[in-house]
């Protein structure tokens, strides 16, 4: 009963030969390019607009973000490291990439808490104008996402731990990789369009 | 760590009859990982570096948007094993991200963001 079970658990494929549950993460990633996509664009369209500071050219600090992005390629490459291990079954050690890739997630979500903060402290909010609007919008749907995946991450670990992953653990962390390498393309994005692109001066600057 | 490379079966290994695609998926080494790696590194030590240069204005913003597909090519086809996985992902995927970046290019263009 219960490999008829695991049989119909791990044979389910659409019917273009596709397995459903990657489809449906492929599905899933697409339409999550239609939101940040629509996020990303309403900073662009406001750039710029604000009558009021602060303004990105006051707030940002390029070289931290820098390292901030690094953090998050870094996880990107432990977690598809991750991902190998579990298809050589070596669990210890796709247990361990998992454990690091959460933990530079939450190195990542630590430090835009922290760059929250002190901009924050130089009177930037979500209320203060344009740019704190969108800026604040975008940059914290993307945390959000990326404190998803951590728990994601952490879920994963204590089900390998508890041996109650399928048969075929590399499925599983694949998925949960897949989700974590498009947060990571959308801050590739994000970094270039909101931080390296020089902000137009302020509305009605000469 | 294994650097070995690892042939698994396909997600279509079992599909049902009249699946057309039943290629094996070929799943890059950790060694492999490592080098597209340093590469997005290497990648964003470029754009931090053009932020700081003297590169304005057009030149700058083509630049860095260069660094950036080249990164999020990188990451889709390597990391996310699109360019090793049944074309029909890549394409699902396509229609989002082609789909989202045409819609909002047209949004962009109707308030004419690039002539301000």
């Amino acid at each position: 009963m219960a490999d008829a079970h695991a049989d119909l658990v791990h044979t389910e494929y659409t019917s273009t030969g596709l397995r459903s549950t990657k489809l449906a993460m492929w599905l899933f990633l697409a339409s999550e390019c239609l939101l940040f996509g629509g996020l990303i664009t309403a900073y662009v369209l406001y750039r710029g607009q604000s009558t009021t500071g602060p303004y990105p050219q006051d707030v940002f600090d390029i070289g931290y973000t820098s390292v901030s992005s690094f953090v998050l390629l870094a996880s990107s490459l432990t977690m598809v490291l991750s991902h190998n291990a579990a298809l050589a079954r070596d669990y210890a050690r796709m247990r361990l990439w998992l454990l690091a890739t959460a933990m530079l997630g939450l190195c990542f979500v630590g430090g835009q808490v922290f760059e929250f903060t002190s901009f924050f402290r130089e009177g930037l909010t979500l209320h203060t104008n344009l740019f704190g609007s969108t800026f604040f919008v975008l940059t914290g749907f993307h945390g959000v996402h990326v404190t998803v995946g951590i728990l994601m991450l952490l879920i994963l670990v204590a089900f390998s731990f508890r041996g109650s992953l399928s048969d075929d653990p590399a499925f599983p962390v694949e998925m949960v990789g897949l989700y974590w390498h498009f947060v990571d393309i959308v801050w590739i994005v994000i970094f270039t369009v909101v931080y390296l692109i020089p902000a137009p001066p302020p509305h009605g600057a000469v | 760590m294994s650097s070995t490379d690892h042939r698994t079966e396909p997600d279509t290994a079992a599909p049902p009859a009249g699946a057309s695609d039943q290629h094996v998926a070929y799943h890059p080494s950790a060694r492999e990982y490592i080098r597209v790696g340093l590469l997005l590194i290497a990648l964003t030590c470029i754009e931090v570096l053009l932020s700081y240069s003297s590169l304005s204005g057009t030149k700058l913003v083509v630049a860095l948007f260069a660094c950036t597909i080249i990164k999020f090519v990188l990451v889709v086809g390597y990391f996310m094993h699109l360019k090793f996985d049944n074309g029909r992902f890549s394409r699902v995927f396509a229609l989002g991200a082609i789909g989202a970046f045409t819609l909002y290019a047209v949004v962009l263009l109707m308030f004419r963001v690039w002539s301000s």
